[in-house]
């Protein structure tokens, strides 16, 4: 060995080692510990970009309230943060059964937004013309079967052909995109393409409590049912070994092509009924941007729960939180509309950053060796 | 002779979380010797050789190369330092010739002079007596080329320590003594030599001492040459252990199935198996023995449900005849189309149809052990489902290869795992976790499985608790057939003989059982008869109490079946 090497061989710093076991309370205080760096990050940020705060550094308490100011200071916003809060949470529910299923299913945008319109097919044709329980129902059908023919079409292909999932998926969403906007032109020969409100086939809010209870009742009945669908049903076993291996699934005698047809037809069905509520519920109308990217923020939200559905309510209530906490600082700063984004974004990225640091643990170099290597 | 010591290791300690995979482990590795290192499954052996070859970092202890302190990083430190590892899994690039994956990663000039590098490569086979064409691509050559090509690279490099995991996990009888052979030749040039195995007769043929690992500590080191296998193994396990298996002789054997022209054609269009006839009796374990990737596996699959056949049968034979019903599910669907067929009579011999029964009627009708059968079940197996043969009333069992990839889901606990076989059982839509965890609980406790619980991952336990966790499940369902691949690959001496017993014990209860294995004594001490398949074709049927090692090694290596018939 060359002296020069023998010097130059020291222990390194630090190494990566994987951690054998997560303490759950551990891997809690790791993400608590990412959400304060990210919020700590964000205020850096927004000092940077927004002069008012620049001018007036004490501002800064204001800029954090905002977070909470944007979902929890009245009632109405309340209520408000919790219907957004339901119908994320639909959506995400819609696309855990896949991705339980390991299919990376990325179209739940899109078969919302096909639940929509089949909601809003029937609410333009027969609006009016039959009483409006019935329409009711029938705009329930359609959104069901819309969303789960649009699911249900990369399925097949995949059974039939092997194709990839989620570049079939994710197209799909820009062919609901112009599916809306062809029928918009056709309803609305105007030129504005811009359908208003519909009279007819709206959900009647429960007779009492807030006009969304109904909705976030819904989204709560939905949440357990999938809960027990997942872990209790015969189906959700099946979805959990074709998951994990679908060599096992052909051993144990599972047809996988029918597994994964049936699962997406469960998706598609969840995202229709999410485009019912949206449709019927809630903007009796349909545009190209009725779903607003919800569909790509379930998945997020999914993810983050680790595809549990009791633990979504906490990750959609999370991503609802910031949603609006962002809004309502672009109001109050009275700043472009992208800073929202930008803030969501950083959150995020700490939220989902933390992941590696619940997985992984840094080695430091031992004092000991270290003086030993070093002599 | 006075030795020089060219590597020693003091107080090594690695843990992964809070899993310790070495515990202060002193070991000293002299010049021209070759050093096994021996142990169990598990036991940290290499582990500790990842550590002298850069690719693990020790949490604690000293390494010492010819007496001066070093500390290895990263493999190159490791090639500075002229060690060299060849590891279980080749790393060479498929499309490279044996050259160019040689020089692969040195940097120096004239690196791609392939003239002078081939007849580098040339001059040190020849030192060493290693046969080998530079020129020849890696995907045209055989697993012991491909090992001469690693052993190879890590000689060009220059190194005087070399580490092999295992080299003859993967070799016929011959490509062993050959390897060995080298192995020897590059002692006597000064080579110091470090083997990881777990095979004790390999270690007492060819090593000088041998180095014994016991759960991750350095039990001793002995001499060979005062050493039996017996006195190794105590060492190893830490309590005497028998080594027999006790064979017993096969009772009642009876024709159970048979296959006839097997041919299986690859998603890639080989044919992987070649008119393919053999039968497997009741009361009998029948040994496959070939190298690996010889279409055992295709095999195995094939009569599982799980490979497409291209041409032949698979006749499953069930000797039924006046023997009462006993299996049915709770539709009594199958026991109603075979009475259709008119399958059945009563204890009197009169035709028993069960027209106009209710379920609750034929079930206390078979309950009474009034529905027997008229004739021998034969069926043809051919292109039926895993799940068709099962509704068919056929218990086959498969202990597959791949343990997590195919027979259990790793991320489940033992009990989900349980369930993979018996979820659709019951009405309704839910499942029924009560049995099921009955059933874990038997397995873990009559297999004396370790693992924190019936829910934790299987993943998470050790190979050997996986391995009994699998053949519990098929045993459990009472098979006729059990087929087992590797069952014991990878498993403890302990663990191993654990299933050898579970095997004696499922031949002695007249199940047929075919075991795939590589280990040739084990072969040839546990089995009845052995068939031996080479490229997809049988090249042999041995009897396994006559036949020899050198013999069945000779079949696995030809090509076309031998003109003599050997017995049945």
């Amino acid at each position: 060995m060359s002296e020069q090497k023998k010097t130059a061989a020291h222990e390194p710093l630090f190494h990566l080692a994987k951690r054998s076991s997560v303490n759950p309370v551990a891997a809690m205080g790791i993400r608590l510990a990412a959400i304060v760096l990210g919020l700590l990050v964000c205020g850096l940020v927004a000092f940077a970009l927004i002069e008012k705060l620049q001018n007036n550094p004490g501002k800064i308490g204001d800029f954090y309230y905002s977070f909470i100011k944007g979902s929890f200071t009245s009632e109405r916003k309340l209520w408000k943060f919790l219907k957004n809060m339901a119908v994320l949470q639909c959506i995400s529910l819609a696309v855990t059964p896949a991705f339980r299923m390991r299919f990376w299913n990325i179209g739940a945008e899109g078969q919302t937004l096909m639940g929509v319109l089949g909601a809003i097919t029937m609410a333009f044709y027969f609006g009016g013309k039959v009483p409006e329980w019935q329409l009711l129902i029938m705009m329930f059908i359609a959104a069901l079967i819309y969303g789960a023919v649009w699911a249900v079409i990369p399925a097949l292909f995949k059974a039939k052909w092997n194709t990839n999932e989620t570049l079939f998926t994710l197209m799909m969403n820009y062919v609901a995109t112009y599916v809306v906007s062809y029928f918009l032109v056709i309803w609305v020969p105007s030129g504005s393409s811009t359908l208003g409100k519909l009279k007819f086939g709206k959900l009647p809010p429960l007779p009492f409590g807030n006009q969304y209870l109904l909705i976030i009742l819904i989204s709560l009945a939905l949440t357990i049912f999938l809960f027990i669908y997942l872990k209790y049903s015969k189906q959700g076993y099946e979805i959990s070994v074709v998951g994990e291996s679908i060599r096992t699934a052909q051993y144990s005698g599972i047809n996988v092509k029918k597994v994964i047809i049936r699962t997406m037809v469960v998706s598609g069905l969840l995202c229709g009924l999410a485009g019912f509520i949206i449709g019927a519920g809630l903007d009796q109308s349909v545009t190209t941007e009725s779903v607003g990217g919800q569909g790509f923020t379930a998945i997020i939200v999914s993810w983050l729960a680790n595809f549990n559905p009791l633990f979504m309510i906490v990750t959609s209530a999370l991503i609802s939180l910031l949603n609006s906490g962002a809004a309502q600082i672009s109001q109050d700063f009275n700043v472009s509309g992208a800073l929202p984004d930008v803030i969501v974004g950083i959150i995020l990225f700490f939220i989902i950053g933390c992941e590696f640091f619940i997985n992984y643990k840094f080695v430091f170099r031992h004092k000991e060796t270290g003086k030993g290597a070093a002599k | 002779m006075e030795k020089k010591i060219a590597l020693s290791m003091r107080g090594i300690t690695k843990r992964f979380g809070s899993v310790v995979a070495n515990h202060n482990v002193d070991l000293d590795v002299y010049e021209g010797e070759i050093l096994s290192i021996l142990g169990g499954n598990g036991c940290g052996k290499t582990t500790l050789m990842n550590m002298i070859s850069g690719i693990y970092f020790p949490d604690e202890g000293k390494i010492f190369k010819n007496g001066e302190e070093v500390v290895i990083r990263s493999p190159k430190d490791a090639f500075d330092l002229r060690i060299g590892m060849i590891h279980q899994h080749f790393k060479l690039v498929d499309l490279f010739t044996a050259a160019e994956n040689i020089v692969l990663g040195i940097n120096e000039k004239g690196q791609h002079n392939m003239k002078s590098v081939n007849s580098r490569v040339a001059q040190i086979a020849e030192k060493y007596g290693f046969h080998i064409d530079p020129q020849k691509k890696i995907y045209d050559m055989s697993v012991s080329e491909k090992q001469t090509v690693e052993i190879i690279k890590v000689l060009y490099r220059g190194a005087d320590i070399l580490i092999l995991d295992e080299p003859t996990a993967v070799l016929t009888p011959q490509e062993i003594e050959r390897l060995f052979e080298v192995l020897r030749r590059m002692k006597a040039d000064g080579k110091s030599i470090i083997i990881i195995t777990h095979k004790l007769h390999e270690v007492l043929s060819v090593s000088d001492r041998v180095a014994i690992l016991r759960k991750g500590e350095h039990i001793a080191t002995v001499d060979t040459c005062d050493a039996t296998e017996s006195s190794l193994t105590e060492m190893m396990v830490g309590k005497k252990v028998t080594l027999d298996i006790d064979r017993s002789e096969p009772v009642n054997v009876q024709l159970r199935l048979e296959v006839k022209e097997l041919n299986c054609i690859d998603s890639e269009g080989i044919q992987v198996l070649k008119d393919i006839t053999f039968t497997a009796n009741s009361g009998e374990i029948l040994g496959i023995a070939g190298i690996a990737g010889s279409g055992q596996k295709e095999l195995l699959e094939a009569i599982a449900g799980l490979q497409p056949i291209a041409s032949g049968q698979i006749i499953f034979n069930n000797p039924k005849k006046d023997k009462p019903v006993t299996f049915f599910h709770k539709s009594m669907y199958r026991v109603k189309e075979l009475a259709a067929q008119d399958a059945f009579h009563d204890k009197e011999g009169k035709p028993m149809r069960l027209k106009g029964m209710s379920n609750a009627q034929i079930r206390a009708q078979v309950a009474a052990e009034n529905v027997l059968f008229r004739e021998d079940e034969v069926m043809n197996l051919r292109g039926k489902t895993p799940l068709e043969i099962r509704s068919l009333g056929v218990r086959l069992s498969f202990v597959p290869e791949d343990r997590l990839g195919m027979g259990l889901v790793g991320s489940m606990g033992i009990t989900d795992n349980m369930m993979l076989r018996s979820y659709r059982k019951g009405h309704g839509g839910f499942v029924d976790r009560k049995k099921p965890k009955a059933l874990a609980e038997d397995i873990i406790k009559e297999l004396e499985v370790s693992t924190p619980g019936v829910n934790t991952p299987v993943r998470r336990l050790s190979g050997g608790n996986v391995q009994k966790v699998l053949v519990g499940r098929e045993i459990a369902f009472a098979p006729k057939v059990l087929m087992a691949a590797y069952p014991v690959r990878g498993l403890d001496i302990n663990s191993s003989y654990t299933i050898y017993n579970l095997l004696n014990k499922q031949k002695q209860n007249g199940v047929a059982v075919i075991f795939v294995g590589e280990d040739l004594d084990v072969l040839l001490a546990l089995c009845d008869r052995i068939m031996v398949i080479n490229s997809g074709k049988i090249t042999g049927m041995v009897d396994a109490r006559s036949a020899t090692k050198e013999e069945i090694g000779l079949l696995m290596t030809q090509t076309e079946a031998p003109t003599k018939e050997v017995a049945q």
